[in-house]
């Protein structure tokens, strides 16, 4: 399939596809991360590779690049088969890679960071600074990145980095590049300059495959998509014949609504209750741009968005976390100070953080001190932490949120992932918030959990509180009474209740009603 | 119409913004090593000042030999700070390397220190280098294949090391030393003590390798940001490895050159020292997080310590009040050289 879609440039000479796998499959433990996947890279095209979270992109990308050695399955360039695994050189000289965390030493000067581990021939050859900076402008130079190669890399833009990242990458000689999600740390002008540049390798005959989550970016930019679902090869498709809903149905899986995609507003019931949390015009570092955001007494609004879309930000923004550059977060008509989780906490504000792990938990400890971690205050007098007080509000907690432990001293560390994530929620609701803001609440939690957390979050808001919940997990946004869709640091649509799975996927990636990004690229050339 | 505007500007406003900076951080970044060098021309004029005898030969180089094995201590420490780590047994090294060493070749009776007899004596140095070498790989080990905290592995060795050394010497100071291993504390070349040359050359060496050799560099890339050197193919093990195992070497060497100086191998040789190469190293613009900092720099460091106590000495300031202000000008000389170049020091 892929074949019917090369680019013109050396369509002709060859036909050995620079890239190509079959049979693809890994595992990690007891997930399969690839069944069976396949994916074909012809010389020059600008082939994307799009899925949602889980359906194996990132697996493929680090078995093309040879990080990871696949279970089974062939991998072939240019017609040669892969070379040994380890073998870093070799590979580099195939296929070149800009990943998605970027991998530029901030202190190291540009030309340096082109050429580590190669600034001399010798281990023991001394470097010419001199020489090395030549290189380095001659390598800026052929890919025209307008960069200082003496400069810092820390003061440099990160589109700048990303070029870096580009030309070190294509440096060692590959004809083709993969790019796994590069425009996600972006702005939009930034985006229309990569991809001016990208258009350029393009034309000298350099290869890529395309991951991003914004669809647009995808008909924007490449000529084949490879859309992966569960795990597996879903599709390989000209993107010129391939309407935007069909896209999104491949994606997701869900068999074609024959609803034509609605105008996005539909005015929520609004029942007059007073305003809980108030967002205005909140402008973070790298995350939104002049946001506003309510959420009413008695409502569920879910805010969504793409992994780079800025709503886990806002969320924790809202929760005290991140400081406003501008803007104001108000709660029950009284205003927050941004940037201070005290004064979030002091104004009712509970937070169920991303990650549990990471933000959530101290493993080693108990349930229960787990549990009441944010009420230490509300467990004795002068500061003093009773235990007697301590166990029963955890046992309270337990109960209330039937959270299936041995009992209130056992370490949270023992506990099944649905667990975990419960005495998380219970630490956020140990304050009796007046704002919950839940991040990706039911992140890795098993179908019963789920169930339960979210209706645990509707009690509350029924019981005259609110809920925000910020997640891109459609199971999550369905329990709301409202979502606000995000992408690229803005609110780009919202939806009522009722909307269909693939309007609000699209939403999320940027395609349908919400071609801003494209829009500003084109002004801002 | 207002959304494109706005994107527009703040991307221009962010390009103008990455510019200056790039002009602004590339002249202080030049400057940031030789941030202390106007606060050493200051300690020089006020020993000018204070007394006669200051800029005399003879107490210059006084000042040197002094320094030569603190400042070997804080070249090794610079070059593992610089790729990310920490050793703090490096102190306790200088004392229980030489002991070691001087134990196995000393004859088994006729002095007070009596040793095992092995080997000829001529094998002292060598053998004193080795345990250096061994020292350093056992770090190694710990903290790269055990995966265990270095800061702790490396408190745990400082504390056993010098127990050992306790042990071995009988708690005393070790007199009969082998002519051939006090000869490089004692001897002098061309007029200068022989250390100081040796000290010379070798951080001259140490800031060649890390400034134009690759592995040299590795280093900068490895203490910036680790994952990201293994992506560019740096064996990160192997030269943190490396670097352990030379900063050891560095540290058995500091003890050779100090047991010769003095004659000696005192039982509490080099102890409490690591707080102090520490400061040196860290005024001198390393940073504690790694992948900051040169070799020139921590060199100034020592010197600015050790300067301080010499001018305070001939300015008459009572000896008890050396160490009070030893703690002072770490305090000071941090904020002069956090200011000095502009940076946070995190």
């Amino acid at each position: 399939m892929a074949d019917t879609a090369t680019a013109p440039a050396q369509a002709g000479a060859g036909p050995a596809p620079v890239a190509e796998a079959a049979g693809i499959s890994k595992r990690f433990g007891a997930t399969v991360a690839l069944r069976d996947a396949r994916i074909t890279i012809t010389a020059g095209e600008s082939h994307a590779l799009v899925g949602r979270n889980g359906a194996g992109k990132s697996t493929l990308v680090s078995i093309l690049t040879g990080l990871q050695p696949p279970d089974t399955g062939v991998l072939r360039f240019s017609g040669a088969p892969a070379p040994a695994f380890g073998d870093i050189d070799a590979w580099r000289s195939r296929v070149a890679c800009v990943y998605q965390r970027s991998t530029i030493i901030q202190d190291l000067t540009v030309a340096e960071n082109l050429f580590l581990n190669r600034q001399s021939d010798g281990v023991l050859r001394p470097i010419r600074w001199r020489e090395l900076k030549r290189r380095a402008g001659e390598l800026l130079g052929e890919y025209g990145v307008d960069v200082d190669p003496a400069a810092r890399a820390r003061n440099l833009s990160v589109e700048q980095r990303q070029f870096i990242e580009i030309a070190r990458a294509l440096s060692f000689g590959a004809r083709f590049i993969i790019l796994d999600e590069p425009t996600a740390k972006l702005d939009a002008r930034g985006i229309s300059r990569l991809f001016d540049k990208l258009r350029d390798l393009q034309r000298q005959g350099v290869a890529f495959l395309f991951i991003s989550h914004h669809l647009q970016e995808v008909y924007d930019l490449c000529t084949t998509v490879t859309v992966y679902r569960d795990a597996a090869h879903i599709l390989t498709a000209p993107v010129a014949g391939l309407g935007h809903q069909s896209l999104v149905e491949a994606m997701t899986g869900e068999s074609a609504a024959t609803a034509i995609p609605v105008a996005a507003h539909s005015a929520p019931a609004r029942d007059g209750s007073a305003e809980l949390l108030a967002v205005e015009g909140l402008t973070l570092d790298d995350a939104c741009r002049d946001l506003s955001l309510s959420v009413r007494a008695g409502e569920v609004v879910g805010l969504a968005g793409a992994a780079a879309s800025g709503n886990v930000r806002v969320g924790e923004a809202v929760a005290g976390l991140h400081p406003a550059r501008q803007g104001t977060i108000t709660v029950g008509g009284r205003r927050v100070r941004t940037g201070s989780v005290p004064s979030a906490l002091k104004a009712g504000v509970g937070l169920v953080p991303e990650d549990r792990h990471i933000q959530g938990l101290v493993n080693d400890r108990s349930v229960a001190e787990n549990a009441t971690l944010t009420v230490t205050d509300q467990l004795g007098p002068f500061g003093t932490v009773l235990p007697a007080r301590t166990r029963s509000f955890a046992r309270r907690m337990i109960r209330d949120l039937d959270i299936k432990t041995p009992g209130a001293a056992t370490p949270v560390s023992a506990l099944s992932g649905g667990n975990q994530q419960k005495v998380v929620v219970a630490r956020a609701l140990a304050t009796d918030p007046r704002v919950l803001v839940a991040i990706r609440p039911t992140n890795g939690v098993d179908v019963k959990s789920k169930e339960f957390l979210l209706g645990r979050i509707r009690q509350i808001a029924d019981a005259g509180k609110a809920a925000l919940i910020v997640s891109d997990e459609l199971d999550d946004l369905k329990a709301c009474d409202r979502v606000v869709v995000m992408f690229h640091g803005r609110t780009v649509a919202e939806f009522g209740r009722g909307w269909k799975d693939e309007q609000l996927v699209a939403a999320m990636e940027g395609v349908g009603a919400t071609s801003a990004a494209s829009d500003t690229e084109a002004h801002g050339r | 119409m207002s959304a494109t505007t706005d994107v527009t500007d703040t991307a221009a406003n962010v390009g103008k913004a990455g510019d200056t900076d790039t002009g602004r951080g590339l002249g202080l970044g030049r400057f940031r090593e030789l941030s202390l060098v106007p606060a050493i021309l200051v300690l020089g004029l006020i020993g000018f000042i204070v007394s006669p005898a200051f800029l005399t030969s003879d107490n210059l180089i006084g000042v040197a030999q002094q320094s030569t094995e603190l400042s070997l201590l804080v070249l090794a420490t610079a070059l593992i700070l610089i790729a990310g780590r920490m050793d703090l047994s490096l102190e306790s090294t200088i004392g229980v390397a030489p002991v070691i060493a001087v134990w196995l070749v000393l004859p088994t009776h006729g002095a007070r220190f009596t040793g095992l007899g092995l080997l000829p004596e001529w094998t002292a140095v060598p053998l004193c280098l080795l345990v250096g070498v061994v020292i350093g790989a056992v770090n190694g080990f710990l903290i790269l294949k055990l995966r265990l905290n270095g800061f702790i592995v490396t408190l745990g060795m400082l504390t056993m090391l010098r127990g050992l050394q306790i042990a071995i010497s009988e708690g005393q100071s070790i007199v009969e030393l082998p002519s051939s291993f006090t000869y490089l504390g004692k001897a002098s070349w061309l007029g200068m003590p022989a250390a100081i040359w040796i000290c010379v050359t070798l951080f001259a060496a140490g800031g060649s390798a890390l400034a134009w050799l690759r592995h040299g560099r590795a280093l900068y890339a490895i203490g910036g940001n680790a994952e990201a050197a293994r992506t560019a193919g740096i064996k990160v093990d192997r030269i943190v490895w490396t670097v352990l195992i030379l900063g050891s070497l560095l540290a058995a060497f500091a003890g050779i050159l100090y047991s010769g100086h003095y004659g000696s191998i005192s039982a509490t040789q080099g102890s409490g020292w690591i707080f102090q190469v520490f400061a040196a190293t860290v005024i001198g613009g390393v940073s504690l997080n790694g992948g900051k900092g040169s070799v020139f720099g921590a060199l100034t460091g020592v010197l600015t310590l050790q300067l301080v106590v010499n001018v305070m000495t001939l300015a008459g300031v009572p000896a008890l009040w050396n160490q009070f202000l030893n703690g002072a000008i770490i305090i000071v000389a941090l904020v002069i050289s956090r200011f000095a170049s502009g940076e946070k020091q995190e």
